[in-house]
C-alpha cells in the first residue's frame, strides 16, 4: 500500500512536470518508457524479430533526450561507454533417469563484452549483467568465482554424471588476479559481502577451512598465470539451502522471476526433491570462435532431480505442471535464446516414453563423453506455445527401462573405527571402464580437529599398493589451518582404489563447541578431478550454436573429458563435555562450604545469651505502681 | 485533483508522527525442531511488517535454526501459523539475514548498537538513525530476567536495557516498539530506563506462555497463542488504517491467552491513543512534490580505444595437466637446517671434548 502510495506521488510528479513543460512531449514518452521499462519487462514486446532494433533503442534512451531517433544506432556505436553488447541466453534441459525420476537442469548465461579489471575506466552502466556482482568483481579483482548451494547428495550410481557437479552445503572457489597483493584479506571481505548478497552465512569461512589447492582447480576460463597463491577454496557442508537463497539468486537474472524460463522456480516445489542446486559461474571466456578478445561470462545454473515416489501418485509420466506446479507461457524477452531441450537418446523410436508435444527440431550434443539427442523446443517461436499460449511438457512412460549404462568414474568415502578418541578415514575409488587406465586427483580438505595420522595413510588398487605419482600434503595448524591431501593417482581399469587414512579426535575449548554439538562435526567432501577417456570425440572449440549445458568445462584434446567427482561429506561426533558441569560443580561446591564450614565456624563463634522477653503491658503498668509505692516488683 | 489532496492529507498526518523510516528487528533464538513455533511466530510478524510497507533493506530478520527445509518438515520451504496448513508464513521471497549459529547474542547487540565489522555487508546492518522507529520484535524461551539464545547462552533483562540506552546516546532511534513473547516475558522490559520506549509482552512474572495448536501432520505446535493472536489483528490492519496502540494493547486478553499480557509506557512521550499501528508495523515513505524538470546530464564517454590494453594469452588452462603436476616443486615455506647438521654439530662438540680431556673418559659416559 506505501508503494501504491507512491506510485500514485509519482504519478503526480509526472502529470505536473508534464503540464509545465509542453513542448517536452519527448520527455513524458521517455519518462514513460522508463517507468515501463522498471516495472514490468513482460510489457515490452516479445516479438523476437523486433526485439534486437528495441534492445538498440533501449541502450539509447539512457542518454540524452535531445538525441533524434533515427540515427540512433549510429550514436550507440561511438558514444556509449563499454559498448553495452552484452547477451542472454537460458535453456532447460530435461533427462528422464533410469528410476523413474527426471533431473533437469537449468542454465542461465550472460555475456558481457567488457573489462571490469582495467584501469582507470570504472564500470558503470550495467544493462543485463547484475551490479552487484559487478561492483564485487572490480571491487577485489576477482577473476574467477564459482559459488554452489546444494541440498542433498548427487548419487552417481543411480543418475550419471550430473552436467555440473557440486558438493552439499556451501561450497566457494575463487581466482583472484595477480595484481591483489593481500589475498586473504580480499579473500576474507569477498565472504562476508557475498553472505549478504545469497543470504547464506558464508562469513564463518575463515582460514580454518580455506585451502589453497596446488593442482586441483584450474581455471576454467581464459589465463595463463596459474599460480596457486591466488586460489581460495572453502566448503562449508552445514549450510542449509532454502528459499531465503533461492530469492537472491533469482533477482540476478535479467528477467528476475516474472518471464521465460525462471517463472517455473517456485521453491514450494523445488525444495521438495532429492537434489538441488543452484550455483553462480563467473569467468572470462572468449567471445567467438577465433577468441580474438574475451568476454566475460556468468553462468547461473539450477540442477534439480525430481523423486517419483515423492512427487506424484507412482504413475511414471513427468510434466512441466507436475514438477514446477507452472508452465511455460513466453520466452524472456531480454534473451537472444530459450530453449528447452529433452534427452531422447535413449527413446529413439519412441518405445520408452513418448513425449508430447512433438517437436521437429532435433538437436545432437557430445556431453560427458557421450554422444546424445535431444529434442529441442524454441521458446522464442509463437508456434511452441500452441493455442493455448502455454507451453507443457509431457513424458509419459510406456515400456520398463533396462539397466543404466555404469558411469565410469564414482567415489565414496566413509568413517570406519568406533569410540570416540581414533577412527579411519576411507575414500573408495572406482574405475569402470573395462580397459583403459586414467588418473585421478584426489583433494582432501578435514578440519584441523581430526588430527591425521599421514603416515598410516595407504593406497591399494586391487589388493597391491599404489604409489600415487604426486603428493601434496600441507598439514594442519591447531585453529588456524586444515589439513590439504593432495594425491595423483593411476587408476587401473576395472578396479576399485582405496585410500585410508588414521585420525584422532580432538578436544576442543568449551567454547569452541557449536549450540548443538551432539549432532556432529562435518567434513567436507572430497574432490575427485579426472580426465576419463571418452567414447565419442570431443569437440575441442566452442561455437556459438553449441547448447550451454555442453560447453562449460573447456577441453584440450578430443579423446577424454574432464569431470570432477565429490564424495559425501563425513559427520563425525568429537567428544563432548556436559556443559553442565560448571552449574553442577558451582552448587555442590557452595552446598558444601555452606554446610560444612558454616556449622564448623558456627560452633566457633556463636555465643549464647539469655534474652528475657518484655512483659505485657499489664504487667508494666503494674510494675510501674509498684516502683512508685516501694514496693517489690513482680518477675 | 482528488489525488492532490488525498497526498496533503497524508502529508499533515506524516510530519506530525516525527519519524521519516522505520525498521524492524526480529528475532527468533530457538533451535530444534520442536521450537517450530517460535520460528512460525517470527515469520509471521515479518510478513505482517512487509505486507504493511517496510521492504526487505530495513527489516533485519535473525532466525537461529531452519524449519522450512529441515528434512523433517513434511512440506519444504513452508511454514505455517494454522493449522490443515492455511497460512504460509514463510511465503516465496524471504530473504533471512542471520540465520543458524549466527543467531547469538553477542551479534544481536551489535546490530542494535551498529558496532559491527567493517565489513559486514549492508543487509546484515540496521542502519537507522534518529527518525527512525524501530520495531523490535523476540521471541524464544525465556525465564525471569533473562532469554535463551539457541539453548547455550542466554541475554538479560539488564544487558538489553543497556543497548537501548546504547542506541539513545547514538540516536539511533525515534521511537521504538518492543514487542515480547516468551515465558514471564513482563521480565524482560522492567529494567528500561531510555526515553521514548514502549514495551509489550506476553506474560507476566511467573506465568507461562503457550503455545496455540499443534498440526498433527507436522506434529508440532505450529504458533504461540499470543502471537496468533497479534497475527490475527495485524491481519485487519491495512497501510491507510486509523487503529492505534490502545488496540495493540487488548490484543490477546487473559480470556484468550491464559496467561496476561503486559506492557509498558512510562517512558513513552506521546499518548499510547495517538499512536498509530502503522507507525511501528508499516513504513513511511518521503515523497517531495516537485513541478520543475529536471536534467540528467548524459555520461556519456568515449570509449578508450584498445591502445594500452594488456595483451593476455587467450587460452584456456589444462585442467589435469598431468605431466605438469608430476613435475610440480613443492613450495618449501619452511626453512628446516639441511640434513645431518644436528649430528655433525653433536659429533665436533664430542671430539672437542675428548681431545680436551683425553679418552679415558669414554667409559663413564658408555
Amino acid at each position: 500500500m506505501a508503494a501504491h502510495r507512491c506510485g500514485l506521488s509519482l504519478v503526480c510528479i509526472l502529470i505536473f512536470s508534464s503540464l509545465a513543460h509542453p513542448s517536452s512531449c519527448d520527455t513524458l514518452e521517455k519518462a514513460n518508457d522508463n517507468t515501463a521499462e522498471k516495472r514490468s519487462i513482460s510489457e515490452v514486446n516479445t516479438d523476437g524479430s523486433v526485439a534486437g532494433e528495441a534492445l538498440n533503442e533501449r541502450q539509447w534512451q539512457s542518454t540524452d533526450a535531445e538525441v533524434d531517433r533515427s540515427d540512433s544506432t549510429t550514436h550507440s556505436e561511438a558514444l556509449t561507454p563499454a559498448a553495452a553488447r552484452d547477451e542472454f541466453q537460458e535453456e532447460l534441459v530435461i533427462r528422464p533417469l533410469h528410476s523413474g525420476d527426471i533431473y533437469a537442469s537449468f542454465q542461465f548465461r550472460t555475456l558481457w563484452d567488457t573489462d571490469f579489471l582495467q584501469e582507470g575506466q570504472k564500470v558503470s552502466h550495467y544493462r543485463l549483467f547484475p551490479k552487484s556482482l559487478g561492483q564485487v568483481l572490480s571491487k577485489f579483482s576477482v577473476r574467477e568465482l564459482h559459488i554452489s548451494f546444494t541440498q542433498g547428495f548427487w548419487r552417481t550410481m543411480q543418475w550419471g554424471q550430473p552436467f555440473i557437479p557440486s558438493p552439499p552445503g556451501a561450497e566457494l572457489w575463487v581466482w583472484f588476479h595477480d595484481t591483489v597483493s593481500d589475498v586473504d584479506g580480499n579473500w576474507k571481505e569477498l565472504t562476508n559481502v557475498l553472505s549478504g548478497i545469497f543470504c547464506a552465512s558464508l562469513n564463518f569461512i575463515d582460514l580454518t577451512n580455506t585451502v589453497q589447492p596446488s593442482a586441483s582447480f584450474k581455471p576454467l576460463g581464459l589465463g595463463n598465470a596459474t599460480d596457486h597463491r591466488f586460489l581460495r577454496y572453502a566448503t562449508l557442508p552445514r549450510e542449509i539451502v532454502c528459499t531465503e537463497n533461492l530469492t537472491p539468486w533469482k533477482k540476478l537474472l535479467p528477467c528476475g522471476s516474472k518471464a521465460g524460463l525462471a517463472v517455473l522456480m517456485k521453491s514450494e516445489k523445488l525444495f521438495h526433491s532429492s537434489f538441488h542446486s543452484q550455483a553462480v559461474h563467473i569467468r572470462p571466456i572468449c567471445q567467438d570462435e577465433q577468441c580474438s578478445s574475451k568476454a566475460w561470462e556468468l553462468r547461473q545454473t539450477l540442477n534439480v532431480v525430481f523423486d517419483l515416489h515423492t512427487s506424484g501418485q507412482g504413475k511414471k509420466e513427468w510434466s512441466l505442471f507436475k514438477m514446477f506446479s507452472r508452465t511455460l507461457t513466453e520466452a524472456c524477452p531480454l534473451a537472444s535464446s530459450s530453449k528447452v531441450y529433452v534427452d531422447i537418446t535413449d527413446n529413439p523410436e519412441g518405445e520408452l516414453f513418448e513425449l508430447s508435444p512433438a517437436t521437429p527440431l532435433l538437436g545432437q550434443a557430445v556431453v560427458l563423453g557421450d554422444r546424445r539427442t535431444y529434442s529441442v523446443y524454441d521458446l522464442s517461436r509463437a508456434e511452441t506455445f500452441g493455442q493455448l499460449r502455454s507451453f507443457n511438457l509431457l513424458l509419459r512412460w510406456k515400456g520398463d527401462s533396462g539397466d543404466m549404462l555404469r558411469p565410469l568414474l564414482h567415489a565414496e568415502r566413509y568413517v570406519a573405527g568406533f569410540g570416540l578418541q581414533t577412527g579411519e578415514i576411507h575414500t573408495v575409488i572406482y574405475n569402470n571402464h573395462p580397459y583403459r587406465a586414467f588418473p585421478v586427483l584426489l583433494m582432501d580438505s578435514v578440519p584441523w580437529y581430526l588430527q591425521l595420522y599421514i603416515h598410516t595413510l595407504t593406497v591399494t588398487s586391487k589388493s597391491r599398493d599404489n604409489k600415487p605419482s604426486y603428493i601434496h600434503y600441507q598439514p594442519a595448524k591447531d585453529r588456524h589451518r586444515p589439513h590439504l591431501l593432495e594425491m595423483l593417482i593411476q587408476l587401473p581399469p576395472h578396479s576399485m582404489t582405496e585410500v585410508t587414512v588414521q585420525f584422532e579426535r580432538a578436544l576442543l575449548k568449551w567454547t569452541e563447541y557449536t549450540p548443538d554439538p551432539n549432532h556432529g562435526f562435518y567434513v567436507g567432501s572430497s574432490v575427485v578431478s579426472a580426465l576419463v577417456p571418452s567414447m565419442v570425440a570431443m569437440r575441442t572449440n566452442f561455437t556459438q550454436d553449441q547448447p550451454l549445458f555442453s560447453s562449460f568445462v573447456p577441453v584440450k584434446e578430443e579423446s577424454s573429458y574432464f569431470v570432477r567427482v565429490y564424495t559425501e561429506p563425513l559427520l563425525v561426533n568429537l567428544p563432548t563435555p556436559d556443559f553442565s558441569m560448571p552449574y553442577n560443580v558451582i552448587c555442590l561446591t557452595c552446598t558444601v562450604v555452606a554446610v560444612g564450614y558454616g556449622s564448623f565456624y558456627n560452633l566457633l563463634t556463636r555465643t549464647f545469651q539469655v534474652d528475657e522477653p518484655s512483659p505485657p503491658l499489664s504487667k508494666r503498668l503494674a510494675n510501674l505502681i509498684r516502683r512508685m509505692r516501694g514496693v517489690p516488683l513482680l518477675t | 485533483m482528488r489525488i492532490f489532496t488525498f497526498c496533503t492529507i497524508e502529508t499533515g498526518q506524516f510530519f506530525s508522527s516525527g519519524h521519516t523510516n522505520n525498521w524492524a528487528v526480529l528475532v527468533c533464538t530457538s533451535r530444534f525442531w520442536f521450537n517450530y513455533r517460535h520460528v512460525a511466530n517470527t515469520l509471521s510478524v515479518y510478513r505482517s511488517v512487509k505486507r504493511l510497507g517496510i521492504p526487505d533493506s530495513h527489516i533485519v530478520l535473525m532466525l537461529a535454526d531452519d524449519m522450512a527445509c529441515n528434512y523433517r518438515n513434511p512440506k519444504p520451504a513452508t511454514v505455517f501459523s494454522h493449522k490443515n496448513m492455511e497460512l504460509n508464513v514463510y511465503g516465496d521471497d524471504v530473504e533471512v539475514d542471520y540465520r543458524g549459529y549466527e543467531v547469538t547474542v553477542e551479534n544481536f547487540l551489535r546490530v542494535l548498537t551498529g558496532r559491527l565489522p567493517p565489513s559486514t555487508p549492508r543487509s546484515k546492518r540496521l542502519l537507522s538513525d534518529d527518525r527512525s522507529n524501530i520495531l523490535i520484535y523476540l521471541t524464544g524461551h525465556g525465564g525471569n530476567g533473562f532469554l535463551k539464545f539457541q539453548d547455550s547462552e542466554e541475554i538479560s533483562n539488564m544487558e538489553l536495557a543497556d543497548a537501548f540506552e546504547q542506541m539513545w546516546q547514538k540516536r539511533r532511534y525515534n521511537e521504538l516498539l518492543f514487542i515480547i513473547d516468551t515465558c514471564q516475558g513482563a521480565s524482560m522490559y522492567e529494567r528500561f530506563y531510555s526515553p521514548n520506549l514502549m514495551a509489550l509482552a506476553s506474560s507476566q512474572v511467573g506465568e507461562d506462555s503457550l503455545s496455540h495448536q499443534p498440526d498433527l501432520a507436522i506434529g508440532v505446535h505450529l504458533m504461540d497463542k499470543y502471537t496468533f493472536y497479534l497475527l490475527e489483528f495485524l491481519e485487519e490492519v491495512h497501510p491507510a488504517s486509523q487503529a492505534n496502540m490502545n488496540d495493540l494493547f487488548k490484543v490477546c486478553p487473559q480470556s484468550q491467552c491464559v496467561s496476561t499480557p503486559g506492557h509498558r509506557t512510562d517512558l513513552f512521550q506521546r499518548n499510547p491513543g495517538s499512536v498509530l499501528i502503522t507507525d511501528f508495523f508499516g513504513s513511511v515513505r518521503k515523497v517531495e512534490i516537485t513541478k520543475d524538470t529536471i536534467n540528467l546530464t548524459s555520461s556519456l564517454k568515449p570509449l578508450i580505444q584498445s591502445g594500452d590494453m594488456q595483451i593476455e594469452s587467450l587460452t584456456y588452462v589444462d585442467q589435469l595437466p598431468v605431466a605438469e603436476i608430476i613435475h610440480q616443486k613443492p613450495k618449501q615455506k619452511d626453512w628446516h637446517p639441511p640434513d645431518g647438521f644436528i649430528l655433525g654439530l653433536w659429533t665436533l662438540i664430542l671430539l672437542v671434548f675428548f681431545q680436551t680431556y683425553g679418552i679415558k673418559h669414554l667409559k663413564h659416559i658408555f
